[in-house]
């Protein structure tokens, strides 16, 4: 009795890492989490689908709406990537804030410090010190996850607090813009700003080819092999010849750097300058993208639209309807909440695995 | 009165592969049923059902005569259902006394009444003569220990009918033959007991009956009285298979990997290899044969580069190995069938297809520079499935998905596949059919035919006695003698083994 009949088409089909369960998760918690909040909405004494309608209405009723949530879904594209490589290598970046922050400074330093270039060439440097600075910072909690055997957690989160004090005193003191009251950088040059073609943003199109490029590595080449074989059980990767310390320190260093570019896409395309309460929570929602994107790269970009439409949206709703944008935060801490529940019984399901975020990724 | 459990009817279909095709059973109070079958026969499946774990397609089960629920765990266990599963269900940060309490925890108000929960434990495990130490942590355990904790924990309950699934795979000669003491006086007060086994002269020791199962469907119904081991084997293959391995002399060559007065620590930093000198020829099989714990499995994951060397050295063709590199070991040339596949050999959530390359993953033709070749990967997976009899529905299937001796058997494809000059085999048996176990052994001579050094290492003593050319025998972290299996003598070499001879 054989069984091991194949059907010829499996072959050369690409082998199925990807075991991204069920798409249907996300979507319910999304809807869930709307109906909870709707809730919510109507016990305030507001009408739900008013809100709803103009949060949505706003966001992607139109070519100048639907722009401006491109826009917003930007840096969140690139930090849910940054979480998702991350999980992909069994570690849980908390830090994609903090990587963010550095890149998002780094970048309006460079926007505005550097004269005389034309956009193709100024544009491009900013992103890469951006994402170089980004890197920098994670590489640290991959240095001492490798080295020290300090849990990543704690390192992200304690270097977020770090470069948060690092980018006030910068942006206050040597890099803030003279004569200014406030705590902010210059504008940036107008050859570092990033173009929006027919209201459509370039750094958009950077993000989603860029999750492309990440699925495409991790699904298909040896580098990223490593890391999902580091993420999915460090003994046999181990075993198999894998340097986990070195896959650990790239993994963290790709997670910043994406993240890093997050913040200098927002730099460069929105907010033409630093100040410290611009880029608040970007970091942070890039969790909840990517568990929204059952972290797959190509996953998490409706999740960055959805959210980025909410995010967008939602000053006109409080127009109105006359509900209090902080909904989309109620909104986003529902659905994080909602989308984590099914993993979080996974991952105790799969106990055998004992590193503390290697059943994340599955 | 009514049987204690009775399976009628019963089928579960998972894609691609049918586990229970039509399967009637029944087990009586006092009755030990041993369930034997090839991996992949679909016993886990069927005892996952009765125990309420997966709900079956179709058919009823019934215990004490009433029906089930199916995929109602709680139910089924309320009514007097333990069992011990293949795959331990432990929680490997916690304590013995925690795990075995887990879900039911004698309490005093809100919190756990921990003196109560010391004394059941204690009262437990004099009870069944099955001893554990409470405050041990499950993952610094051996296997042996875990299961016996499995066991415990199962008994803890009052139970009528004990399912245990495949528990002696892991257990030492000694702690097994405890295990079937306690099997047969559970039996005796009256517990029904299905068993499932793949060591033959287990279940003609203890069994009463002995069911088959061959590729979902129940072939067969016997007892240890009607039959013998070779009739058992070939109901459970459907041919009849060798137990005696057929092996010409061996042909051996020069020395290919030496290990120098090696010193190795265990887990708890206690030297547990004591100054092992060993050397190993082209062309045959020594074995090591000692009563588990005696510092064998230190001994080969110092040998393999995946434990520090305290002193010593090991020499592949002359030249020192690395200590602690695995993949600079194997690239010198030691392939390794680790004992520990579920850690170290397989990423389970892995297609049996990355799992097959996975120490050349970046090694032509598997990998062109940076780019993976899926082609090549995919038809490597294809002919190896085939080649090895790896019973899956696809090659695309996960690893995580196949049974025990499938899982084995990916995990001997791999190593064997690249033929290099030595082949280090740590436990290559645990837990396989007798089908699948003549595959892997024929492979291991095989592989000695072609010119490899083979360095067996088995808590199976007849293993060991019908495969080696040499025997070395490990005895308190030494080698104590080593014999020519030609002059090998079961009984001298088991009390070499337990220290007696010196
Ligand atoms: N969860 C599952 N998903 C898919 N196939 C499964 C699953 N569990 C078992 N199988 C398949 O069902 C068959 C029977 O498996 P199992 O009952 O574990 O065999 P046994 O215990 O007899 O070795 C095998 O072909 C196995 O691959
Ligand atoms: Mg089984």
């Amino acid at each position: 009795m054989s069984q091991t009949k194949v059907a010829p088409k499996e072959v050369g089909k690409p082998a199925k890492n990807f075991d991204v369960g069920s798409w249907l998760i996300p979507i319910i918690a999304v809807l869930v989490a709307m109906a909870l909040a709707a809730i919510l909405i109507k016990l305030q004494g507001s009408n739900p689908i008013t809100a709803y309608k103009s949060l949505f209405k706003t966001a992607f009723g139109s070519a100048a709406g639907i722009g401006a949530t491109l826009g917003k879904s930007t840096p969140l594209v690139l930090s849910g990537l940054a979480v998702a490589v991350g999980l992909r290598a069994g570690l849980f970046n908390i830090g994609a804030q903090g990587q963010l922050l550095s890149g998002a400074l780094a970048a309006a330093w460079a926007g505005v410090s550097f004269h005389g270039l034309p956009g193709y060439i100024h544009i491009p440097i900013a992103l890469i010190i951006g994402a170089f600075f980004g890197s920098i910072v994670a590489g640290i909690s991959g240095f001492l996850k490798a080295y020290r055997g300090v849990h990543e957690v704690i390192t992200t989160i304690m270097l977020n607090s770090i470069v948060m004090g690092i980018a006030d005193y910068l942006a206050s003191h040597p890099l803030r813009e003279p004569d200014q009251f406030l705590t902010r950088t210059s504008e940036i040059q107008a050859s570092a700003k990033m173009p929006v073609y027919a209201h459509l943003p370039l750094g958009f199109f950077i993000a989603v080819a860029l999750a492309a490029v990440i699925w495409w590595i991790l699904g298909r080449t040896t580098s990223g092999f490593r890391i999902e074989t580091v993420g999915r059980n460090r003994h046999a990767a181990w075993y198999a010849g894998i340097s986990v310390k070195r896959t650990v320190i790239s993994a963290m260093l790709i997670s910043g750097a994406i993240a890093g570019l997050g913040g200098a896409v927002e730099t460069l395309g929105i907010t033409y300058r630093y100040a410290p309460a611009f880029n608040l929570g970007l970091g942070f929602d890039g969790i909840t993208i990517a568990l929204l994107g059952r972290v797959h790269p190509l996953g998490i970009i409706p999740g960055a639209i959805l959210i980025g439409g909410m995010r967008a949206g939602a000053a006109n709703m409080q127009f109105d309807s006359g509900v209090a944008p902080e909904l989309v935060d109620l909104l986003m801490a529902l659905i994080l909440l909602l989308v984590t529940a099914p993993l979080i019984t996974r991952f105790f399901k799969n106990s055998s695995n004992k590193s503390m975020t290697s059943g994340w990724g599955n | 009165m009514s049987a204690l459990l009775e399976v009628s009817g019963v089928t579960k279909r998972y894609p691609g592969v049918l586990a229970n095709d039509n399967v009637s059973l029944t087990v009586n109070a006092g009755e030990v049923v041993a369930l034997l079958g090839e991996n992949g026969a679909g016993k886990s499946t069927l005892l996952k059902a009765v125990f309420g774990l997966i709900k079956p397609d179709s058919g009823e089960i019934k215990i004490g005569g009433s029906p089930i629920v199916f995929g109602d765990t709680a139910g089924v266990i309320s009514r007097g259902v333990g069992m011990v599963h293949q795959h331990f269900q432990l929680v490997p940060v916690m304590t013995v006394a925690e795990n075995l309490i887990l879900g039911d925890e004698p309490k005093r108000g809100i919190f756990i009444n921990k003196k109560a929960a010391y004394d059941e434990i204690i009262a437990l495990s004099k009870r069944y003569g099955l001893e554990v130490d409470p405050d041990a942590v499950i993952e610094d355990l051996p296997v042996g220990m875990q299961q016996r904790v499995e066991i415990l924990k199962a008994l803890r309950k009052d139970v009528k009918l004990l399912i245990l699934d495949e528990p002696t795979a892991v257990l030492t000669p000694q702690e097994i033959d405890e295990l079937l003491v306690v099997i047969r006086n559970l039996a005796n007060s009256g517990v029904g007991i299905v068993l499932i086994t793949h060591k033959l002269h287990e279940v003609m020791a203890v069994a009463d009956r002995v069911v088959v199962l061959r590729g979902g469907k129940l072939v067969g119904t016997t007892s240890p009285k009607e039959t013998d081991e070779a009739g058992l084997a070939q109901m459970m293959v459907g041919r009849s298979v060798v137990l005696q391995v057929n092996r010409t002399e061996a042909k051996r060559g020069g020395v290919v990997l030496e290990v120098k007065a090696l010193e190795v620590r265990d887990d708890r930093k206690i030297l547990s290899v004591k100054g092992v000198d060993l050397q190993l020829h082209k062309g045959e099989i020594l074995g090591v044969a000692g009563v588990e714990g005696n510092g064998q499995r230190e001994l080969v994951e110092a040998i393999c580069g995946m434990r520090h060397r305290e002193a010593g050295s090991v020499l592949i063709n002359g030249v020192a190995t690395k200590d602690m590199h695995p993949h600079a070991v194997h690239e010198a040339g030691i392939s390794h069938i680790p004992e520990d596949r579920e850690k170290h050999g397989l990423v389970s959530n892995y297609t049996i297809a990355d799992n097959l390359v996975l120490n050349q993953f970046d090694q032509a033709p598997f990998a062109k520079g940076w780019i993976r070749d899926l082609n090549e990967i995919a038809k490597n997976a294809i002919a190896t499935v085939e080649k090895f009899d790896i019973r899956t529905p696809s090659a695309f299937n996960t690893a995580g998905s196949l049974s025990g001796g499938n899982k084995q058997k990916v995990v001997v494809a791999r190593e064997l596949s690249e033929e290099l000059p030595v082949l280090v085999a740590a436990q290559p048996t645990r837990g396989v059919d007798v089908g699948s176990i003549e595959f892997i052994h024929n492979q291991l001579i095989s592989a000695r035919d072609k010119g490899a050094a083979v360095l067996l290492v088995s808590a199976e003593l007849d293993e060991i006695l019908s495969l080696s050319d040499r025997i070395a025998v490990m005895s308190d972290g030494k080698i104590v003698a080593i014999v020519d299996s030609k002059d090998a003598d079961r009984n001298y070499i088991g009390r070499l083994m337990a220290g007696l001879d010196k």
